[in-house]
């Protein structure tokens, strides 16, 4: 750690001692074990390597994760968006319950949420049991990994829209209303450009997530390989047969996907604010 | 800033219609999920609930959530309050990309959390046969519970405290150190309460994380019961014997846990707000 060097003395004590500790605990815990994936992987054969992450059941493990957490994403956007509008916009008998209820899939353990999800949305459950007349299935499906990926997204685009929406400038729409606009051409052509990037970033971050999800997921999606069997559970799957090696394969491939994706979020958002002329929201 | 004026507001049925909306599919995804825990726990009555909890199975599971989230609670916490010292009151090359790395666990997915370990201390990791010649077991262990825990709950109070303590100026700190106060005085009568209620915000958040974490304790427990069974572990073992009222019992304990930490979480965020500028929380927050 040679960047890690004292530019300005200050009369505060204590800088070698809280830089060291920090730094040192966080190799330990963090640095070291992430860098052992990669010291791992390049121990393995190219061919060994792309024999692994491109064999056909780990193909429809990412078509069937990055499908699902698209959906998911995309669901949040849209109603995300409505969800985060209306909690800062209008006033009405619970908003504020529901506003805290919003993070409850951050607060909600996985494994419950896995499980409470399934009893619902199995044959027999409240909302399965609507579904399964039509041949539906809602769980033991990719719907049903989409359901949970939707549950899991949830907070990241109202978390990222409420934010921007309370930002707006009143100003703005006060001129469009005063210049004839109508309601719809106000929300069209100066809110919705406005809040756009915000939904992007929270759809993005939504996505990110739900890439790696696992507790939520394993219970509702039912696991069959080539089927309803995540990324994650692959990997899973691989350590359980004692296969460290083609386990680490396939992690190396999510979170080189997870690093791309939050890379292009802050791209994206950099991007944004220069034009906008004004700090990300 | 909640007035609307007139030329901001939207007409009354679009008001209504997105309103609906947002009860109902608020409703659909947040709030039925959650009844379905305390509903299917108490199916077969308040008899059958409680007896869940007399399992030794049940009470070692939670001995060793409390245990865990015991440690790695601590030991964040910690590192929290040392790496914002060094970070918020002195300059240093580097500081942007140690905060980075700070967040890095963030950005990686639980199963990966528990399996950077397993490659370490595994039966065939780097140091598996060192491990196994000296009889310490830290995978399919307890240790390793611990460390995939401390792993995933790394950022919490980290992330909470930095940017706070890098908005309040040293001017404080400068006082109470030319007035003769030792640095450790200083840290204890000054900086910390200034920083108290976010400190408190990220240690609820990073408590609930560790008690409720499963993919990489999953990774790393082996599953062996009575022995390395979380409580998520727990309940998913109970689940998958279609033992259901006990799985739900015990959820309805991690439930009732992330009930009360939306509860502090609320109460806190309107006191740190009064303080200092919100401290941005969703930003990259457990993209795992």
């Amino acid at each position: 750690m040679r960047i890690l060097t004292l530019k300005r003395s200050s009369i505060l004590p204590g800088f070698g001692l809280t830089l060291g500790l920090a730094v040192f605990y966080l190799s330990l815990i963090v640095l070291i074990p992430l860098s052992g994936l990669f010291l791992k992987t390049a121990a393995m054969s190219w061919s060994g390597f792309w024999h692994t992450v491109a064999d056909p059941r780990a193909l429809a493990s990412y078509r069937l994760t990055f499908g699902a957490a698209f959906v998911g994403a995309a669901v949040n956007a849209v109603f995300g968006f409505v969800v985060a509008w209306t909690l800062v916009r209008y006033r009405f008998p619970g908003r504020r319950l529901l506003d805290a209820a919003v993070d409850l899939p951050f607060a909600l353990p996985t494994a419950v949420s896995g499980i409470a999800l399934t009893a619902l949305y199995s044959q027999n459950g409240w909302i399965g049991r609507l579904f399964a007349p039509y041949g539906i299935k809602t769980a033991f499906s990719p719907l049903g990994v989409a359901i949970a990926l939707t549950f899991i997204g949830l907070p990241f685009v109202v978390r990222t829209l409420q934010p921007a929406i309370e930002d707006l400038d009143a100003g703005m729409e006060e001129a469009a209303h005063t210049l004839g606009a109508s309601r719809f051409q106000t929300f069209r052509q100066v809110i919705f450009p406005f809040l756009l990037p915000a939904t992007l970033t929270g759809f993005a971050m939504a996505f990110a997530r739900a890439l790696g999800e696992y507790g939520s997921v394993i219970f509702i999606s039912g696991n069959m390989p080539m089927r309803t069997e995540i990324s994650s559970l692959l990997i899973v799957a691989k350590l359980e047969q004692y296969d460290y090696a083609g386990a680490t394969a396939i992690a190396v491939v999510m979170l080189l996907a997870s690093f791309l994706l939050l890379l292009a979020i802050n791209l994206t958002q950099r991007w944004f604010s220069s034009r906008l002329g004004r700090s990300a929201a | 800033m909640n007035a609307n004026p007139l030329t901001r507001s939207d007409p009354r049925w679009l008001r209504a219609l997105l309103i609906a909306l947002t009860v109902l599919f608020l409703g659909l995804f947040l709030i039925l999920p959650l009844a379905t825990v305390f509903l299917e726990a108490l199916r077969k009555g308040v008899g059958a609930y409680f007896a869940s909890f007399r399992d030794p199975a049940a009470r070692s599971a939670i001995r060793l959530t409390l245990l865990t989230a015991g440690i790695a609670v601590p030991c964040n916490l910690a590192f929290g309050l040392v790496a914002s010292w060094a970070i918020a009151k002195f300059e240093f090359k580097g500081k942007s990309m140690l905060i980075t790395l700070i967040d890095l666990p963030f950005a990686v997915s639980p199963v990966i959390s528990g399996l950077i370990y397993v490659l370490m201390f595994g039966a065939q990791g780097w140091f598996g046969p060192w491990l196994a010649a000296h009889h310490v077991h830290i995978i399919f262990a307890v240790p390793g519970i611990v460390l995939a825990t401390i792993f995933v709950t790394f950022p919490f109070v980290a992330r909470e405290l930095i940017p706070l303590m890098q908005e309040q100026d040293t001017d404080e700190e400068y006082a109470a150190i030319s007035l003769g106060a030792s640095g450790w005085q200083t840290f204890w009568r000054v900086t910390l309460p200034n920083v108290k209620w976010a400190l408190l915000y990220g240690v609820v958040l990073c408590n609930a994380r560790a008690m409720g974490e499963f993919g990489a304790v999953s990774v790393v427990s082996g599953h062996i019961r009575g022995l390395t069974n979380t409580m998520p572990l727990h309940v998913e073992i109970l689940y998958n014997e279609y033992n259901f009222v006990a799985a739900f019992a015990v959820a309805s304990l991690l439930a009732l846990l992330a009930l009360a930490t939306l509860i502090a979480k609320t109460a806190l965020e309107s006191r740190i707000r009064t303080g200092a500028q919100a401290v941005e929380p969703l930003e990259m927050e457990t993209i795992a």
